[in-house]
């Protein structure tokens, strides 16, 4: 076999459908971490029929999903209702290959960067165009089901989604700018000649994506577009069956991507903690992808954490937090990480100590205050009269 | 170009995946139709109108056309964010002017009430 056919044709095959069933995989298996872990945030205890622990009940629903009847509503437009979750899940698969899990590996004698798909100068701009896609399936699924909660739900999805996109963009340039390339292999490389995750100066930065990010994958507290107290299932309440699955996978497999371009981005990609401090080299036994892997799992992790924690927000509240708050906010910080950034590596380093000190000193400030009186006690102590 | 190869790869794939799943699948499933299953879901009330029917609020457009403007904004600014380290102040100040254009008319649009949803 030729040298051209294995690195453009048989190597990208492998690597594709390889990732294609680590997102299905994924997406099954987190489903049951989420259930078990909101089990135990709510003092209850998710799913332990089937398997050790309840672990093979994702296999179960797999199961139930694929010989579910596929119901179309008859008066859909039969096409694009089955293009919407086939425009919402390749996307979310392509950004995953545009990551990188790790520096080069050989396997089977064939050298390869652990990309899934490519190294790309320009990987940043792609991913966000691709992303973006993702928007049009939605909308997509939620007018062509023409019932009117999936309409509904699918028109506050676009808003939602292309708010978020504006401070999510400004978050990436103030990276890039600290990083100087769009080449996710540059950025990750840049963090180790500055000797600091970009985290540390672009705490803001890091803090509007990662917001960004949970809006954009329509998850709690931004998961608005399927607010079942309001619109049963948003845009994919005609959808049953393995189509739903397939929104679901693309679901999952977008929070596997914010996570991944947040620790790339921020989070040192697969370098190890501190990766310039000599003593602390013991830590390179543990391999780079599973460096990468494990950051991106805390992410996940902080997902669901975030749904045990956060009430919904109400659609006027999030679009005022996107425009109004996050979008000022992302401009500011843009432009202090552009200023810091005039004295190089040093500047960035400065304003790093700078926001991790004013961030510790706030919540030491936080933990010092008295707490508040509960709201009961307070109205009896200002003899409120409550009336029944 | 040539490392745009694998991306097309990678596309294909994935759209092709889920759709032989779903041709699989058509084989193995439970098929059975009737008119009140295949109805718009409506809670269960009969649907009295055509969703496509109905209007919704122009707030959506207004939201879309502000985005395209932000958004070519961040597009101005990536080349900038890779040059950076070469421009510096001159940069710098080239970006500050630019962005002070665009937020003067994002506090007029602010003060129209555009961004206000309620």
């Amino acid at each position: 076999m030729s040298e051209s056919l294995v690195h453009y044709v048989l190597v990208p095959f492998v690597k594709g459908l390889l990732t294609v069933i680590l997102v299905a995989t994924a997406a099954g298996i987190l489903t049951w971490i989420e259930r078990r872990g909101l089990g135990r945030l709510q003092i209850r205890k998710g799913p332990n029929r089937v398997g050790p622990a309840g672990f093979f009940q994702w296999i179960a629903d797999v199961v139930k999903l694929v010989f579910k009847e596929d119901v179309v509503p008859s008066r859909a437009e039969k096409v694009i209702h089955l293009l919407g979750p086939l425009l919402l899940f390749t996307p979310a698969v392509v950004v995953l290959g545009l990551v990188p899990w790790g520096p080069e590996v050989t396997l089977f004698g064939v050298t390869t960067p652990l990309h899934a798909a490519a190294d790309l100068n320009v990987a940043l701009l792609l991913i966000l165009a691709v992303s973006s896609i993702g928007v049009y399936g939605i909308i997509l699924a939620g007018w062509s089901s023409n019932s009117k909660y999936p309409l509904l739900g699918g028109l506050r999805s676009a808003a939602q989604l292309i708010s978020y996109e504006v401070p999510m963009g400004f978050a990436i340039v103030a990276a890039v700018l600290m990083a100087g390339s769009l080449s996710m292999v540059e950025i990750i490389e840049a963090q180790k000649e500055a000797g600091i995750w970009f985290v540390f100066p672009g705490l803001v930065a890091f803090f509007l994506y990662f917001v960004s990010g949970v809006a954009e994958t329509n998850r709690t507290p931004f998961d608005l577009p399927e607010a079942e107290s309001e619109l049963v299932g948003g845009f994919h309440t005609e959808y049953s069956g393995f189509r739903w699955a397939i929104f679901f996978m693309s679901e999952y497999g977008n929070m596997i991507s914010i996570g991944a371009i947040a620790t790339t981005l921020f989070f040192g990609g697969w370098l190890r903690p501190f990766p310039n401090v000599a003593w602390l080299s013991f830590l390179d036994v543990i391999p780079p992808f599973f460096w990468f892997a494990g950051k991106v799992f805390l992410f996940l992790l902080v997902y669901i954490w975030f749904r045990a924690t956060f009430p919904r927000y109400r659609f006027d509240q999030l679009m005022a937090l996107g425009w109004k708050a996050l979008l000022p906010i992302s401009l500011a910080n843009l432009f202090l990480v552009a200023l810091a950034a005039l004295w190089g590596a040093a500047g960035l380093k400065v304003l790093g100590a700078v926001l991790v000190l004013l961030v510790a000193g706030g919540l030491v400030a936080a933990w010092r205050r008295p707490a508040r009186a509960s709201v009961t006690t307070r109205m009896a102590a200002e003899k409120v009269e409550v009336r029944a | 170009m040539q490392s745009y190869i694998p991306i097309l790869f990678f596309a294909a794939i994935a759209a092709l995946f889920p759709l032989a799943i779903l041709v699989v699948m058509a084989l193995l499933r439970a098929k059975a139709p009737n008119p009140t299953k295949l109805s718009p879901y409506e809670c269960g009330i009969a649907s009295a109108t055509d969703a496509h029917d109905h209007r919704f609020s122009v707030r959506y457009y207004l939201i879309a056309v502000l985005f395209v403007v932000f958004d070519v904004e961040t597009v101005f600014l990536f080349p900038w964010a890779v040059m950076y380290d070469k421009l510096l102040l001159f940069g710098l100040i080239e970006m500050a002017v630019f962005l002070y254009i665009l937020v003067l008319g994002y506090v007029y649009v602010w003060k129209r009430g555009a961004l206000s949803w309620a």
